[in-house]
């Protein structure tokens, strides 16, 4: 008998917790493998958030620190000042990377650490329970803007990708997908790459991925899906943002 | 060889301890007055193929220096004040996940951005820990330029034993004045670091986190760290007696102001008072079972401090009430010994100690 699917080593085998139709597993499992297939899970470190995914360090098989409440970017420079010849990554929610922690991401991007950060927008603060975030869009009900997030109070949403992109240190900065399969192999596409183009040295890379909240949307897993689809590509158009010169032989 | 001493300002004598006591890393924010320390590291680290990196801010510094650690790293972090203050996050997660590091306060007066002149005003954020949750770590106060230096170097080994952040507590004026110092050579040795996130091979993944979920485990963790806190309590106290033996009047203070009370006590000693100093040299753990032994022969206490009074709520603790403790309080002025002579005459009058009139008058004559 063939095995055609198995858990990649880079997962363990503890039962995630997150509700169903929630976004954070399959990217968990693009990053595991994507790890595997690099084999490079034996000198992989990588930070939690503060976030729904605060507990990433039971669910990766790799080593792993929980950071403060988006201090992540500066915890793995860290790690990777003293370590420089792992693989760090940093996995971080739009309220940990966006609002809290934007300055690190910043200036992290900015020196150009050899770090990789998989950014999960879901347009939400899901572990709180539904507040607005910096990417929450024009018009969506949360429970900090019951009335919809209007420009004139509380701005318009970052788009965290082109801002980043903006910066020389910064030299693979991706947006993806996670609400079909076809989008799902895109974003492992992705993924490899940033974390190739660390183990090239050539600088910092961040891949952000659309990822759905049912729970805090008041949606089903499917409508979730839909309202991505609907919402938030117009909004965050996905690609490639930025491949430097440096990257581009990388694929 | 001979070792010979080199005249060398505070904060460069914590920047060349630390390196020779084998800090890996250093990451820090600039700010007034411990600014030559990341300076001199800045120039320092590289030379010795060590890490030097100015952070965006001290939440970011502080963030680096517990990756770092949480790496197996030795690795410090310095500021002032007000730096201090952002660092508390970072501090509280240290001592969460029990990871080693050396933090820096040159102290500066306060509230908000205050000045730059030196002030003790953060010993209770420094001894009750300033960051959120239930924790506590070494506080080591030296008081010459020497001892900036051996304290540095212990600080890393301390860090290391026990697995917890250790914060040395100086001032401005220690900060930026010289004065000859002999500097450690070896570095403490390296302790194994099993538990570090270096990469999971031949063995179970590594994590380091402060959260526990549960209502036992979050108990268990807090009754875990407890005893290594007591632990601490039990081993490290540490304080230095000067001229303590037959003393009446009984001066604690502790950094700068210590030395000025050293003058100020051989003063007293001219006009018959019988004054003597104990100075905590670990804010925490503080002398208590000292103290409270010199208060059973002392008659009168006079706490010596650059700030509002606050170091005298611990000796009150340690005295229980056996004898009155009065303070001595400048903020960010250093103490002028003549001054702290009065307030030592005063009090010796009014609690009956012996003085000698006689001499004062012909001093004032
Ligand atoms: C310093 C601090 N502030 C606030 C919080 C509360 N908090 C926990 S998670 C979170 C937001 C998480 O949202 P996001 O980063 O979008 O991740 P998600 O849960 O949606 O994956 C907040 C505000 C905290 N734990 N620490």
């Amino acid at each position: 008998m063939k095995t055609v699917f198995s858990r990649p080593q880079a997962l363990t085998n503890k039962p995630l917790h997150y509700c169903p139709g929630c976004g954070h597993g399959i990217i968990h499992r693009l990053v595991a493998e994507v790890i595997d297939e690099l084999g490079i899970r034996e000198k992989t470190i990588g930070t939690c958030p503060v976030g729904c995914a605060v507990v990433a360090n039971e669910y990766f098989n790799v080593d792993m620190q929980q950071a403060a409440h988006g201090r992540s970017p500066a915890v793995a420079t860290g790690i990777k000042r003293v370590l420089p010849d792992r693989v760090v990554f940093t996995y971080q929610g739009d309220g940990d990377l966006a609002s809290i922690g934007m300055t690190e991401v910043v200036h992290a991007a900015a020196r150009g650490e050899l770090i990789t950060t998989i950014f999960v927008n879901n347009a939400i603060y899901g572990m709180t329970g539904g507040q607005m975030a910096p990417t929450s869009l024009l018009g969506q009900f949360t429970t900090t803007t019951p009335y919809g997030r209007k420009k004139e109070l509380q701005g318009s949403p970052i788009r965290v990708a082109e801002m980043l992109a903006t910066l020389e240190g910064a030299v693979y900065i991706a947006r993806m997908s996670v609400h079909n399969a076809t989008h799902v192999m895109r974003t492992k596409r992705a993924i490899k790459r940033a974390f190739e183009t660390q183990l090239e040295g050539k600088g910092y890379s961040l891949v952000e991925i659309l990822s759905t909240c049912p729970t805090n949307w008041g949606l089903s897993p499917v409508e979730a899906t839909k309202w991505l689809a609907d919402n938030m590509i117009p909004y965050y158009p996905l690609g490639e943002i930025k491949v430097a010169a440096a990257v581009e032989g990388i694929n | 060889m001979v070792r010979k001493k080199v005249l060398m300002k505070g904060n460069e004598a914590i920047g060349e301890a630390a390196i020779r006591a084998g800090c890996q890393a250093f990451f820090g924010y600039p700010i007034t007055p411990q600014s030559e320390l990341p300076e001199y590291l800045a120039r320092r680290m590289p030379e010795v193929d060590m890490i030097f990196l100015q952070a965006e801010s001290e939440l970011a510094a502080i963030s680096m220096v517990y990756g770092a650690a949480g790496a197996g790293a030795r690795v410090m972090t310095s500021s002032s004040s007000p730096g201090i203050s952002l660092k508390q996050e970072g501090i509280s997660m240290l001592a969460g996940a029990d990871l080693p590091a050396v933090i820096v306060n040159i102290m500066r007066g306060g509230p908000g951005i205050g000045g730059i002149q030196p002030s003790q005003a953060d010993y209770f954020q420094a001894t009750r820990g300033g960051g959120h949750g239930d924790y506590r770590h070494l506080v080591l106060a030296p008081a010459s330029i020497q001892e900036l230096a051996d304290l540095t170097w212990e600080a890393f080994a301390l860090a290391d034993q026990y697995r917890n952040p250790v914060l040395i507590l100086g001032d401005g004026m220690l900060g930026q004045m010289m004065e000859p110092v002999l500097l450690p050579e070896e570095p403490p040795p390296l302790v194994d670091k099993p538990w570090a996130t270096t990469g999971a091979k031949d063995r179970e993944h590594n994590e380091i986190y402060t959260l526990h979920m549960g209502m036992e485990d979050l108990e268990k963790h807090n009754q875990r760290l407890a005893k290594k806190w007591e632990q601490i309590a039990r081993e490290q106290v540490r304080y230095d007696k000067f001229m303590l033996d037959d003393a009446e009047i009984v001066i604690v203070a502790f950094g700068i102001a210590s030395r000025v009370a050293r003058r100020a006590i051989r003063m007293a000693r001219e006009v018959g008072i019988k004054a003597g100093l104990l100075r905590p040299i670990s804010l925490w753990p503080f002398p208590t079972a000292a103290i409270a032994e010199v208060a059973k022969q002392a008659r009168a206490f006079l706490v010596v401090e650059m700030n509002l009074g606050q170091m005298i709520e611990d000796v009150r603790l340690a005295t229980g009430g056996l004898v009155p403790v009065e303070l001595f309080s400048k903020i960010t002025i250093v103490p002028n010994p003549k001054e702290i002579l009065q307030s030592l005459c005063s009090l010796a009058r009014r609690t009956g100690c012996k003085i000698d009139e006689a001499a004062i008058k012909e001093e004032s004559a």
